[in-house]
């Protein structure tokens, strides 16, 4: 990865800022909240100490230690990779130096949020599959669940240990002008990225230690034997001392640097589905002694992948008659199967009616305001105002398909505006955001970029959230869109100690 | 719930195996055409490049994609070539992927490495390979090498994935060392030329310094070099790290420790076969082994290795033979 043109140069001048000027003097948030400066009476006070001391940095230097930083990524392998007939590609997700400090009272709200989240994702999950209260009493829609194409059958009367269906959760917020936090979507399925969590953490301590002394930054570096305590819960309960495994599709997949790096920090064996084979409902390991058993599995596969015998008949990725063996509570998955169905971008609409449902309690995050458009009210409303709405697929993932109406072009609109009159239960609508922003390092400049956040929820017996999160940056100018495919990065995100 | 010493996934040995192998195997090819470039000279004083394609019995391939074996050719074919799997290019990438499966049991330094010096490989142009630069680069693959062996001693766990991979590398020496004794002994004992003549001594000079040997010959030798006494050094010498006596002897003891400290009970067909072999060995003498033909020993001991190979595999790794062949 070579450096950037203008990081070179900058760094090759020598440059020094000699008249004192403070790094970030010139920086302006442009009416955006911000991460660093917060908002319109209301200024980050918690963050003024990094400011400082950032401040206090060249440009420079700055410029020079993020080019360590990118270069050291990518020799170390914190990579994803891109497949070619002829070549391997291994790309970094750009990082950006800058960190996202988030104060105590802030982190208090997501971290409760979040966890009340995941409650309800569980319990509303084991209802699916057992009573379908909710269904039946009318707040969530039957076609829903049932039509949802990531809804299992085969979950149906299944018990999970602890009712734990969604053991690990990466709830997605995004930041309003005024300073909340919103829930913009739960993934309940996979969610991924918590590596660059852990590894941006180590990169800036080894980059940046004059800028963390004494800060007070929750450590993030427990994660993998907090993810190893969960996932043994879900071992079956007469086992002692419960081997747990990592199941990875493989080298191809493009997560596959974090399966090794959560493998790692967890102890266990990574393994791949033709590692594994099940005998009499019960999941063994092929080793150079033979078989060894199983009995709780992190899986980083999809539900679709994980058993030709029971999903897709074509998967080679996965272990014939897994399933049966978890159905029969020999193995432990995590996460659990058919946790797609609530992650929905349909079912995601009635997420805060899905909370008061069972826990009878008022959400601690809010949802985004979304128009269902499966609704008539909403449909109503989003075709009306479709220039001011994003309009989002509900089947899609990565941020493809998404229509931002204010920023959209005239045949974007007519087109999404016939997509929507043809099935309009496939889309719901929110009012743009102004997602806040963060100083961020762009061509040898500090300028403010859109962020999001994503928490991770590990739960096993009860619900642990990583003091941390990974903070996504939209890099191009003006852009809200933060996903690693859409030319997003990420930044180190520091939440301090109470 | 540890990695550690009670088990380990049978994929795992064979991926540490094959690195072991990989980068052995890389090491070996720069060792070979940097020596060509300085010392390996044919009767009338031009280096002789085809040799090396013979070494490696890579004829078939190498006339499918080039007209003639010139310096350019060959040094393409074996440094740069992504498209021949034999190439040092080739094969740290291979060593690399076989490091990207194992990445959750290796050292993050021995990652890393690998994948830096994967990445100057590919930052290589032919321009980096013109005559007046390949000892320097060859040099540098060396050391790479060097320095992966150096990081892996220092920093891998001694579990079983560390036996594989020694046995991995053993296999690649005694292989690559029987190789170049089978081709080097009839290309350079041609019918018409009289044994001794100068040329035929730099050739053997020059063997054995591409197995990092010279030095060590003269040790054991410090007068006069015959082709039996080469040969017999490489052949049978316990103390240099890549006669094939002492890479088997290395194999055997790895192989033991594999079944005595972890309780293995697979590698019993392997250890037949090993034990077989040493036999072969120790039954010669530098004599019988030139009556015997020095390529039909050679032959014998290659096809051993493979068999040794196949059976590690399948022992332990439940790998059905003819599949991902080296």
């Amino acid at each position: 990865m070579p450096p950037s043109e203008a990081g070179l140069r900058s760094g090759c001048d020598g440059e020094i800022m000699s008249d004192g000027s403070d790094l970030l003097t010139a920086y302006d948030r442009q009416n955006h909240w911000c991460e660093m400066f917060g908002g319109d009476g209301a200024p980050a006070e918690h963050a003024a100490m990094v400011r400082t001391r950032l401040g206090s940095l060249t440009l420079s230097d700055l410029v020079r230690r993020a080019e360590i930083a990118e270069r050291e990524l990518y020799n170390l392998g914190i990579t994803f990779t891109v497949y070619s007939e002829r070549d391997v590609i291994d790309r970094i997700l750009p990082f950006d130096v800058i960190p996202r400090i988030i104060s105590p009272r802030d982190w208090d709200i997501i971290e409760r949020g979040s966890k009340q989240r995941v409650a309800a994702l569980n319990m509303f999950l084991h209802d699916v599959y057992h009573d379908g209260r909710i269904i039946k009493e009318g707040v969530v829609p039957a076609e829903l669940i049932y039509g949802n194409a990531y809804y299992r059958e085969q979950m149906r009367g299944v018990s999970v240990p602890h009712g734990s269906y969604v053991n690990v959760c990466g709830v997605d917020l995004v930041r309003d002008h005024l300073g909340q936090f919103k829930v913009l979507e739960d993934n309940a399925r996979t969610p991924s990225g918590v590596s660059y969590v852990v590894e941006n953490r180590h990169m800036m301590q080894r980059t940046f230690p004059d800028l963390m002394d004494e800060i007070g930054i929750r450590p993030v570096s427990d994660y993998g034997q907090k993810l190893l305590e969960a996932v043994a819960d879900l071992a079956p309960e007469q086992v002692g001392d419960p081997q747990v495994v990592l199941l990875s599709p493989g080298v191809f997949n493009s997560a596959y640097f974090e399966h090794v790096f959560l493998a790692r920090e967890m102890g266990v064996p990574l393994v791949e589905g033709s590692d594994l084979f099940v005998e009499e409902d019960r999941v063994w390991m092929r080793t150079t002694a033979g078989r060894a058993p199983v009995h709780a599995i992190y899986r980083r596969l999809d539900d679709a992948f994980l058993d030709p015998e029971v999903f897709n008949p074509e998967s080679l990725l996965g272990v014939p008659g897994l399933f049966s063996a978890y159905a029969k509570g020999n193995v432990g998955l995590a996460n659990a199967v058919g946790t797609g169905c609530a992650d929905d971008k349909a079912v995601y609409a009635y997420m805060p009616r899905i909370i008061r449902f069972y826990l009878d309690e008022d959400p601690i995050l809010d949802n985004v305001e979304t128009h269902i458009c499966r609704e008539r009210e909403g449909f109503e409303y989003t075709m009306a105002n479709l220039e001011n709405l994003v309009v989002k697929p509900v089947g899609e993932s990565g941020g493809y398909g998404i229509v931002i109406g204010p920023r959209a072009t005239r045949e974007e609109i007519d087109e999404v505006r016939a997509k929507l009159q043809a099935d309009p239960a496939n889309f719901i609508s929110q009012p743009m955001i102004d997602l806040s922003v963060c100083p961020t390092l762009i061509d040898g400049t500090i300028e403010p970029r859109h962020v999001d956040l994503r928490p991770f929820v590990v739960t096993g017996q009860s619900s642990w959230v990583l003091p941390g999160g990974l903070t996504r940056v939209a890099l191009r100018r003006g852009s809200l869109v933060v996903n690693s495919s859409q030319g997003g990065g990420s930044k180190d995100t520091w939440v301090l100690e109470p | 719930m540890t990695i550690g010493t009670k088990f380990l996934l049978a994929r795992y040995a064979d991926c540490s195996f094959w690195l072991g192998r990989y980068m052995e195997r890389a090491e070996s090819l720069a060792r070979i055409l940097d020596v060509n470039l300085h010392f390996s000279r044919d009767s009338r004083g031009s280096q002789n490049w085809r040799s090396i394609v013979q070494l490696n019995a890579d004829e078939e391939r190498f006339d499918e994609a080039y007209d003639v074996a010139s310096y350019a050719n060959v040094v393409h074919f074996y440094v740069l070539d992504r498209d021949n799997p034999s190439s040092i290019i080739s094969t740290i990438r291979a060593a690399k992927e076989n490091a990207r499966a194992l990445r959750p049991t290796i050292s993050t330094e021995m990652w890393s490495h690998l994948n830096v010096f994967n990445n100057t490989l590919s930052a290589l142009t032919s321009d980096d390979l013109k005559y007046s630069e390949l000892s320097r680069v060859c040099a540098m693959i060396k050391e790479e090498c060097q320095t992966h062996t150096g990081i892996t001693e220092g920093t891998f766990f001694r579990d079983q994935t560390w036996y594989f991979y020694l046995i991995g590398r053993e296999v690649e020496r005694a292989d690559q060392t029987s190789r170049l004794l089978d081709i080097k002994y009839h290309l350079l004992l041609p019918p018409n030329q009289a044994v001794g003549s100068p040329v035929d001594v730099s050739q053997w000079n020059a063997m054995l310094r591409s197995v990092a040997g010279y030095h060590a010959f003269r040790r054991e030798h410090p007068r006069g070099m015959s082709p039996k006494q080469v040969a017999a050094f490489l052949l049978f010498n316990m103390s240099f790290p890549r006669s094939i006596a002492l890479c088997l002897s290395e194999i055997d003891g790895h192989l033991h420790r594999l079944r005595s400290g972890f309780g293995l009970r697979a590698g019993a067909s392997a250890m037949e076969i090993l034990d077989e072999t040493r036999a072969a060995l120790a039954d010669h003498s530098p004599d019988t082994v030139i009556q015997f033909g020095l390529h039909q020993f050679s032959d014998y001991v290659q096809r051993q290795l493979i068999a040794v190979t196949a059976a590690v595999r399948a022992e332990f790794c439940g790998v059905v033979p003819e599949q991902n062949a080296a």
